[in-house]
């Protein structure tokens, strides 16, 4: 799947990183807890968060990831963007809530890599 | 043996929104330097972890990061009020982070079990009422 196809099937809004739209992914992540994030995430490219603040974006800079969506219409500061900018993160923001998201992006073919720990 | 490469960052204890800065300058030398990727992360999410730590419960404190040819040696210091348990502290789960910090999406009890989990050792020093470092090494 495609940032670009996340983007259309969640209704989406791109906040930064419309250069990157095409780039290809293969499992994403859905938490507000960075916590949980950073212990349990394993090669998931995609971020989805309720959660704003600056440490959303160094969390998923830390992990590798790619690309955050922003549910529940949450937007993040222009801070957080400015700083996604810098680390080439996409930002999206949809209306729609975490587990209506998740539920689109698993049946539409994202993985998410369920083993714990390694 | 040739002298290590060094960076030293003064973490500041007082701004959540810039706990991690170090961190992020650490990934973007070692990318510079050319270490593999997975190394870089294990590298870059445990000294988060810690940079997160020392915001939220001593105040911040300092990071040195020392490159060797055949590991990554990270110190962590602060002069917070030092872990009265480690054993505890080490449990997936126990947290002493205050209820404004889960609402950052922190304070899950997950730091240090985490920091352990990505690093090849860690050793921690602590005493109440003086500060805590932490050494961790990651091997190349």
């Amino acid at each position: 799947m495609k940032i670009s196809n996340i983007k259309e099937l969640l209704a989406a809004t791109v906040l930064c990183g419309e250069d990157k739209l095409e780039s290809e992914i293969h499992s994403a992540c859905g938490s507000d807890m960075m916590s949980d994030v950073l212990a349990y995430v394993k090669d998931q490219a995609v971020l989805l968060t309720g959660l704003v603040n600056a440490q959303v974006i160094r969390t998923a800079e830390m992990m590798d990831m790619i690309c955050i969506v922003f549910v529940r219409s949450k937007m993040p500061t222009p801070d957080m963007i400015e700083l996604a900018k810098e680390s080439g993160i996409v930002l999206l923001s949809t209306d729609k809530r975490m587990f209506e998201t998740c539920g689109i992006l698993y049946t539409s073919g994202l993985a998410g890599n369920g083993d714990l720990h390694e | 043996m040739s002298e290590p490469l060094k960076f030293h960052f003064v973490v500041d204890g007082k701004n959540f929104t810039s706990a991690g800065q170090a961190s992020v300058n650490v990934k973007k030398n070692l990318r510079q330097l050319g270490i593999n990727p997975e190394t870089i992360r294990r590298v870059s999410i445990a000294m988060y972890e810690g940079e997160i730590n020392m915001v939220i419960h001593a105040g911040g404190g300092e990071a040195d990061v020392l490159v060797f040819e055949d590991h990554i040696k990270m110190i962590l210091a602060d002069k917070g009020p030092g872990i009265a348990n480690i054993e505890m502290a080490m449990k997936e789960g126990f947290s002493t982070a205050p209820d404004n910090i889960r609402s950052l999406g922190f304070g899950a009890g997950m730091g240090l079990p985490n920091m352990k989990r990505y690093a090849d050792s860690m050793d921690i020093e602590s005493e109440l009422g003086k500060g805590t470092t932490i050494t961790m090494t990651v091997k190349l």
